[in-house]
């Protein structure tokens, strides 16, 4: 049953971070799993989840900048791929995703008898980004306008209020809105999108798809 | 005198949500002033990059100034050598030079107005106007004093350690600092920031040209459009390697006929650029496809029409700051060769935007390779352009920028 009207209108929220370096770097895969041990939250965040918000006309090799550095800058393929399956987005908490990581690659150096380490290429810098919201001008109070808003936004909304549950404001999760809409059945289908296997503009694409049918508008 | 620019002039080159968020955002701290201090207000690529940041942050509301410290001759040959001696060169300090660098900056401390909430100090020059400043209180963070952030421009991945000492005294008082690039960055107390530098799609060196104005252009420097160019812009400068190019050119001619365009600026003030200039005009005589061309500081519309009329770009760099030549190629749509260094590397996306080189031989087989598969060059140049649009213009600068206030003031 749907209670459109009677709920808080939904805002839009865009983004944009501001990087910060940490001044740490790693010239080998051990120092790569020392510094994902010591490296704060936002670091981690920085390195996987906003990768999609920095990636949005090209993407790299993989979609996170642990994995990207293996494959490309020390050349080992097998771990930039074991890191590359690891999918921030199954972790509601930050320390889980960093237990994940540090397993991959312990595990792998566990296998090998030397520590795989940069030759030509370039040291991983970490770093970490501090989330700075900015509200949009798109609200909506109806499924419809909440359609709208998702075809104008900037791309840097959709990766809030879809990528980053953990750094948002608790008012911006739009689950949480279109369950008190009572739009259940959108909001379990975007439950159930993957968002590390789309760019900002796939992810818009798929949820204007689900909002078209819920909508019931012809062709969708 | 060329129109002014606004804000709302960006939206023909940037998608229109940009600029409502750069508004926004800026809402967040209108208001709150801002003060730029550098060494000169024309020439060098800091002083060309504030006189297009200062309108574009007075059209967003936020009240900003921009002050240039003044000095002695002796003042800027020991700020000149503590530029090098930060790029790694090897320099010999007095401590008469020191005390003369100190005193300059307590002098123009003591002249300045440096009491606004946020203060981005540019560069090693006015680096130690922090030690002679009392901070006055901040309209609204509570603390006292404004925020204080060192802007570092150059490339200080390995410094003349003793220089860095010195100069990192003074780094450590401030609120943070910035760098262009991961590499740059040192080990120090405070919060260092990533912004990259950007180029400005309007302005007279990037703006779209007709064809007509770009065959003009090249008609008055002397250049001919009936083969490929081969185009790098840049100081004439070793660590920029013109001979190598050269050389990269020599062996692409064996097989494919090109021209080579190398444009920079005068060097009647760097007497290493013009032997350096010297070495490249002997290396490139006799050669009639070879054109060496010495432009003033303001040829801003001669180096757009270069680079909209060449096939391919590049920039041969072996130690690079940023290098933004880079980013305005890519902007006009063309493939980029580049040294492996500095920020080429950062705006250079392997095989999509362009091929970043270690060798004169990697250099020549890139470009000949280009040359036969002129498709591909199309195709990497229209990948650079949406690239640089997304990450390397003004807009998103002054983004960041913002982003940082907010971070500061709202910290």
């Amino acid at each position: 049953m749907s209670s459109e009207g009677a709920v808080q209108p939904f805002e839009f929220v865009a983004c944009l971070e501001l990087r910060e370096m940490l001044g740490r770097v790693a010239w080998d895969e051990r120092e790569l799993l020392a510094g994902i041990e010591d490296a704060p939250a936002d670091s981690l965040y920085y390195h996987t989840r906003s990768y999609f918000l920095r990636s949005r006309y090209l993407s790299a090799p993989y979609p996170n900048d642990f994995a990207t550095w293996a494959a490309i800058q020390v050349r080992d393929r097998v771990l930039g791929e074991r890191l590359a399956v690891v999918d921030p987005f199954d972790f509601g908490d930050v320390e889980l995703l960093r237990a994940d990581l540090i397993s991959v690659i312990d595990a792998h150096l566990g296998s090998r008898g030397t520590v795989p380490r940069v030759d030509a290429g370039e040291p991983f810098h970490f770093m970490r980004s501090t989330l700075i919201d900015v509200p949009a001008t798109a609200r909506a109070t109806t499924l419809e306008e909440f359609r709208d808003g998702l075809a104008r936004v900037d791309g840097s909304a959709i990766y809030y209020h879809f990528y980053e549950p953990a750094r948002r404001r608790p008012e911006a999760d739009p689950l949480r809105w279109l369950d008190a809409l009572g739009r259940h059945d959108v909001a379990d289908r975007v439950r159930a999108l993957h968002p590390s296997m789309s760019s900002l503009d796939g992810m818009r694409a798929e949820l204007l798809a689900i909002c078209d049918q819920a909508l019931g508008v012809h062709g969708a | 005198m060329p129109e002014a620019i606004h804000l709302d002039d960006y939206r023909r080159v940037v998608p229109p949500q940009t600029i409502d968020l750069l508004r926004r955002l800026a809402g967040r701290v209108r208001g709150r002033s801002l003060l730029h201090v550098n060494s000169t207000r024309v020439g060098g690529g800091v002083a060309e990059m504030l006189s297009r940041y200062v309108p574009l942050f007075e059209e967003l509301g936020v009240p900003v100034r921009w002050d240039v410290i003044s000095g002695a001759e002796e003042f800027f040959r020991v700020t000149k050598s503590l530029h090098n001696a930060l790029q790694g060169q090897e320099q010999a300090f007095t401590a008469e030079m020191l005390a003369a660098y100190l005193e300059t900056n307590r002098e123009n401390a003591a002249r300045l107005h440096l009491d606004s909430d946020v203060v981005i100090i540019h560069d090693p020059q006015p680096a130690a106007l922090i030690v002679f400043t009392r901070r006055p209180a901040s309209a609204g963070t509570g603390r006292e004093g404004g925020r204080w952030i060192w802007r570092c421009h150059i490339d200080a991945s390995r410094p003349q350690r003793r220089a860095w000492a010195f100069l990192r005294q003074f780094v450590t008082r401030y609120d943070g600092a910035i760098f262009s690039l991961p590499e740059f960055a040192q080990q120090l107390p405070i919060p260092q920031y990533l912004i990259h530098p950007s180029i400005d799609p309007l302005s007279e060196k990037n703006r779209d040209l007709t064809a007509e104005e770009v065959a003009a252009a090249l008609d008055r420097l002397g250049v001919p459009r009936d083969k490929p160019i081969l185009l790098q812009v840049s100081r004439f400068d070793r660590f920029k390697d013109p001979i190598g190019v050269i050389n990269a050119y020599r062996l692409v001619k064996k097989h494919d006929d090109c021209r080579l365009v190398l444009a920079g600026g005068p060097a009647d003030d760097d007497p290493e650029g013009a032997q350096v200039l010297a070495e490249v005009m002997a290396a490139a005589q006799g050669d009639a496809d070879i054109h060496i061309l010495v432009l003033p500081p303001a040829a801003h519309y001669e180096v757009n029409a270069l680079q909209r009329a060449a096939s391919i770009i590049v920039q041969k760099s072996t130690r690079e700051g940023f290098g933004l030549t880079v980013a305005e190629g890519m902007w006009k749509g063309k493939p980029v060769i580049g040294g492996h260094a500095g920020g080429i590397t950062e705006q250079i996306i392997e095989g999509v935007t362009g091929y970043t080189v270690t060798s004169v031989e990697g250099c020549a087989y890139r470009v000949r390779y280009l040359l036969h598969n002129p498709a591909l060059a199309s195709q990497m140049g229209h990948h650079g352009r949406e690239y640089v649009r997304e990450r390397f213009l003004i807009t998103r600068d002054l983004a960041e920028h913002l982003a940082l206030m907010v971070t500061l003031l709202h910290a």
